[in-house]
């Protein structure tokens, strides 16, 4: 799907080239600064070429929504949205996301007021450490948003990337069937 | 004092109500221990052994340490010593707790692999890791023993087990005599795999020294062990050291007892003169937090044509340490669970190169039931009965162990409701023979039980009334899911008279009133008990106060007679005539007023025996090609005595029969025992339940009051849910197939007749 490279491509040089498809200039092994939209508001950070998304965002941005259970792509504690996709946080290098918005679950909300799936969250109960949702809430969002919550399989099965130790599953399930009833329900009474 | 609260104050205890955390959960507001940075914060990543058993014969360090960023490689070499040897204790005594009587990194001996041997602090966490990589470590190996084959023959029978609490040795009757008296004789042999408690966040500690005062971001389930397990180890007065975990990310016990990295992380950030964070890796927490041991059973179970037990025979062999005699206690709950007159339970261990085990999730009783409820069911077989009816035949009413009466029981509520709801006796009469398409289709049932563990001293609280009638309840208490936080809001609000709304809960601190660690499902009991107890006093210190005042129009009542609700103090049998708390405030000039209170635990001698019991119903469907177990729904319910929050205590039971899935079907840490490692020490190849694998679950209770426990009669609801769930799975695979499994996980392979765990 890519070509094989061992440099990144950071999309901001390639329109410093102005041309696509020219080999970007090194990076790294020093430190970089990149520039990161996270939720909305633009920041600048010095990261070395390896530094995970999600070690940019935690560590260095003091963005600790994200979460990190295994830093192995394995529990999806880490789930945030690049461009509107999820991504895995401890997998997606931080330089790649140069001039890509990245969401996380601190950008849900609208000020003070939840976004309907934290809500939903929220009133059913559909959490208990807390650890895994920041994770569980990115990838219910996105999956509500593609239409993949038809039903409870449906549902399960597209959740199933992100793995919650205290079994909330069941609320899980419940409070993403309530966000996408309810706008079924708006929507059919428009 | 009054303990028992009015009715219309009552109301607020038990209804269902949303957790305290749970708007700064979902908004990621909420911060777990390794989210802290003061400035200047550095990094430290521990090396792990990479031999079972030998010696470090060198660590060059010379690479590492030039490398960018380094700050420090500590080791065997530069580590300072202890001030104090670390003795395992759990943590439910409330003082110093470490997990195991071992403390790393301080001579060149490795008694198993990953054991910390080296630790690098560095400026980034990338640069720590990358020079962790560079360090050398050469070693010299000698044998090892990690799994049951290797140390069978060295097994030996512990005088005391689980830190000297618990004898190795159980039983009553006789029970050579009680088999020879049975008509009908039940053996199995079950080996259960290697459990980890893989919460979602892994452990960590962030610790900071200023002024000779140490503070520490801990991931625990009690802030005060890692207090005071982290000032005896490194010999400073515990008022020196501050505690604190507000948010943490799961436990179920791998964050109960004291681990070696907060104290690590205090030494290290000492010794670089900056705040160091140590976040232990996933991989890292397979050999850093404690397990859920290996073990075999070998389990006898004797009963009349009837179903009268009459005789029971128990033994268990499992690895512990070499530093401790370690094993969960598998034996005491089954033992108590029916009336059978002769018992006999012994523990056999053998020393392997692993770290201490420790508790998890019902330790002891998820293993130890699974055994009896398993052959239980194949009694029920043999004697061609119903297996409700098998157990309705042995139930007690005292137990068995010591004849003492349960303080509250339930459970024959719990078989019936239970029974009734799930449909139970529409199940096929003949295993096998019920299909849904290519699906084989079954049910089982099995009892749950756990016991009534108790804090061994008194527990606190404090509990502040605002003028503005607003209130918060303290304690030094972790939540790490419980919903803690909701039970102190709604046990202040019913005690003091107001709304719940009202009542802010503040936790996870040791600067706060001093709780034990909420460990052994006794933490939710013991602190509501804690903050009843202060409410209670700050409401009778505001009657106290009113009646004596001649301004109140409750001026001379008997404050006996006076009530509280709505935020009025009012006299008893109507609400007119009364007065505010706020106006007794202000009156008397008073920005707030507040109570500490202080809850002594029953002892053990009360004269009672206690525990939440229960009945689990599960249907599995099998896909004989694939070896596919699917577990189609669950039913639980449980007499847990008072349910301070239906909400959460429903989320609690539900995780706990969830884990009963992994348990049944998934979970197992494989040892190499060429390597002496663990084989599969990641998240994705110690496989977990996920979504999909979770069905629908139903939790109900049965009502019974209990007395005794506590002033609330709250008996704890954290891990009964998980215990006899894995039995009813595995029971429902049974009479789906007409085929038995006797060992855990029952793994695909196991289904199609291969490899291990395959049975007739
Ligand atoms: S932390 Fe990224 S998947 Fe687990
Ligand atoms: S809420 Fe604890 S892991 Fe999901």
């Amino acid at each position: 799907m890519t070509r094989q490279t061992s440099r990144p491509r950071l999309p901001s040089q390639a329109r410093r080239e102005g041309r696509e498809g020219t080999r970007p200039p090194e990076a790294g092994p020093g430190e970089v600064e990149i520039a990161l939209t996270v939720n909305g508001t633009r920041r600048t950070v010095r990261v070395e070429p390896r530094v995970s998304l999600l070690d940019a965002l935690r560590e260095r941005l003091g963005v600790t929504g994200p979460k990190k259970g295994c830093d192995q792509g394995a529990c999806g504690a880490c789930t945030v949205l690049v461009e509107g996709r999820r991504v895995l946080g401890c997998l997606t290098l931080a330089i790649t996301c140069e001039g890509r918005p990245v969401t996380t679950v601190e950008g849900l909300a609208d000020g003070d007021r939840l976004h309907p799936v934290q809500e939903a969250f929220i009133a059913n109960d559909a959490f208990q450490c807390g650890y895994c949702t920041p994770g569980q809430l990115m990838s219910a969002v996105a999956l509500l948003e593609e239409g993949r919550a038809g039903d409870d399989a449906e549902i399960a099965e597209w959740m199933s990337g992100n793995i919650c130790r205290c079994a909330a599953y069941p609320n899980i399930r419940a409070a993403v069937r309530q966000v996408r009833d309810a706008r079924a329900e708006g929507e059919g009474g428009r | 004092m009054s303990t028992v609260p009015h009715r219309a104050r009552a109301a607020q205890v038990g209804r269902p109500m949303d957790r305290a955390d749970g708007r700064a959960k979902v908004t990621g507001a909420a911060r777990y221990s390794a989210e802290y940075a003061p400035p200047g914060t550095v990094y430290a990543v521990l090396v792990g052994a990479r031999i079972a058993a030998g010696e470090v014969t060198g660590i060059d360090a010379r690479r590492a340490l030039r490398s960018d960023g380094v700050l420090a490689v500590l080791s065997h070499l530069n580590l300072p010593p202890l001030a104090a040897e670390p003795h395992l204790l759990p943590s439910l005594a409330g003082a110093a707790a470490s997990g195991q009587s071992f403390f790393p990194m301080r001579d060149a001996r490795v008694h198993y692999a990953g054991q910390p041997v080296a630790m690098v602090v560095a400026d980034t966490l990338e640069r720590a890791g990358h020079a962790a990589e560079l360090l050398e470590v050469s070693y010299r190996a000698e044998p090892h023993v990690t799994g049951l084959e290797q140390g069978r023959e060295h097994a030996y029978e512990p005088e005391r087990i689980f830190a000297g609490f618990l004898p190795g040795r159980i039983g009553r009757g006789d029970v050579d005599r009680g088999l020879a008296e049975a008509d009908t004789v039940v053996e199995t042999v079950h080996r259960l795999a290697a459990n980890h408690h893989n919460p979602i966040e892994p452990a960590a500690a962030t610790a900071q020294w200023q002024d000779g005062r140490l503070t520490v971001h801990d991931s625990t389930q009690g802030p005060t062990a890692t207090r005071l397990t982290v000032a005896e180890l490194l010999g400073l007065p515990p008022s020196q050291v501050r505690v604190l975990a507000p948010a943490v990310g799961g436990s179920f016990g791998s964050k109960a007892m004291v681990w070696s990295h907060p104290v690590l992380a205090a030494m290290a950030a000492r010794h670089v003169r900056a705040p160091v964070k140590l976040a232990v890796t996933r991989e890292q927490m397979f050999t850093a937090c404690g397990h859920r041991e290996e073990q075999e059973h070998r389990f006898t179970l004797g009963a009349r044509r009837d179903g009268t037990l009459t005789a029971m025979r128990h033994h268990k062999l499992s690895p512990t340490s070499p530093f401790d005699d370690w094993t969960e206690p598998s034996l005491e709950m089954p033992a108590r669970m029916y009336a059978c007159p002769n018992h006999e339970g012994v523990y056999r261990l053998f020393r392997a190169n692993t770290m201490t085990p420790a508790f998890m999730r019902a330790p002891g009783e998820a293993s130890g039931m699974f055994v009896l409820e398993t052959a239980m069911d194949e009694l029920a077989g043999e004697l061609g009965m119903d297996p409700v009816e098998l157990r309705l035949r042995n139930h007690c009413d005292d137990d068995p162990s010591t004849g003492l009466p349960w303080s509250s029981k339930g459970l024959r509520e719990c078989y019936a409701r239970g029974a009734e709801m799930f449909g139970w006796h529409d199940r096929a009469p003949v295993p096998g023979t019920r299909t849904d398409g290519h699906w084989l289709v079954g049910t089982g049932m099995a009892s749950a039980v756990y016991p009534v563990y108790q804090a061994m001293g008194p527990q606190r609280a404090r509990v502040r009334l605002y003028a503005d009638g607003r209130a918060t309840a303290e304690t030094a208490c972790a939540d790490f899911g419980t919903g803690v936080g909701a039970v102190m809001r709604q046990v202040a609000a019913a005690a003091l008279g107001i709304g719940a709304e009202q009542v802010e809960a503040r936790y996870g601190d040791t600067e706060l009133p001093t709780t034990v660690a909420a460990v052994g499902s006794a933490g939710t009991g013991a602190i509501a008990s804690a903050v009843h107890t202060a409410a209670s006093a700050l409401r009778e210190q505001m009657v106290a106060r009113a009646v004596a005042d001649p301004a109140s129009p409750l001026y001379g009542t008997d404050p006996g007679r006076v009530e509280a609700a709505g935020g009025r103090m009012f006299p008893q049998g109507g609400s007119g005539g009364g007065e505010a708390y706020t106006d007794v405030l202000r009156r008397h000039m008073m920005s707030d007023a507040e109570a500490l209170g202080a809850w002594d635990p029953p002892g053990a001698d009360g004269g009672y025996a206690a525990a939440t019991f229960g009945a689990q119903f599960a249907e599995v469907g099998v896909d004989p090609d694939l070896g596919l177990v699917r577990v189609r729904r669950m039913l639980g319910v449980f007499a847990p005595g008072r349910v301070l929050n239906a909400k959460t205590a429903r989320s609690q039971l539900m995780g706990g029969m969830l884990w009963g899935v992994g348990h049944a079907l998934l979970e197992a840490t494989r040892m190499d025992p060429g390597s002496g490692r663990w084989a599969n020490a990641s998240m994705g190849d110690y496989l977990l339940p996920v979504n999909a694998d979770a069905p629908e679950v139903r939790v109900e209770f049965a009502e019974v009051e209990d007395a005794v426990v506590n002033p609330l009669g709250a008996k704890g609801v954290g891990e009964v849910g998980v215990v006899g769930a894995s039995a009813a799975i595995a029971n429902a695979v049974h009479h789906a197939t007409g085929r038995r499994f006797r060992d855990l996980p029952i793994t695909i392979e196991a289904v199609l007749g291969r490899g291990q765990g395959a049975s007739a």
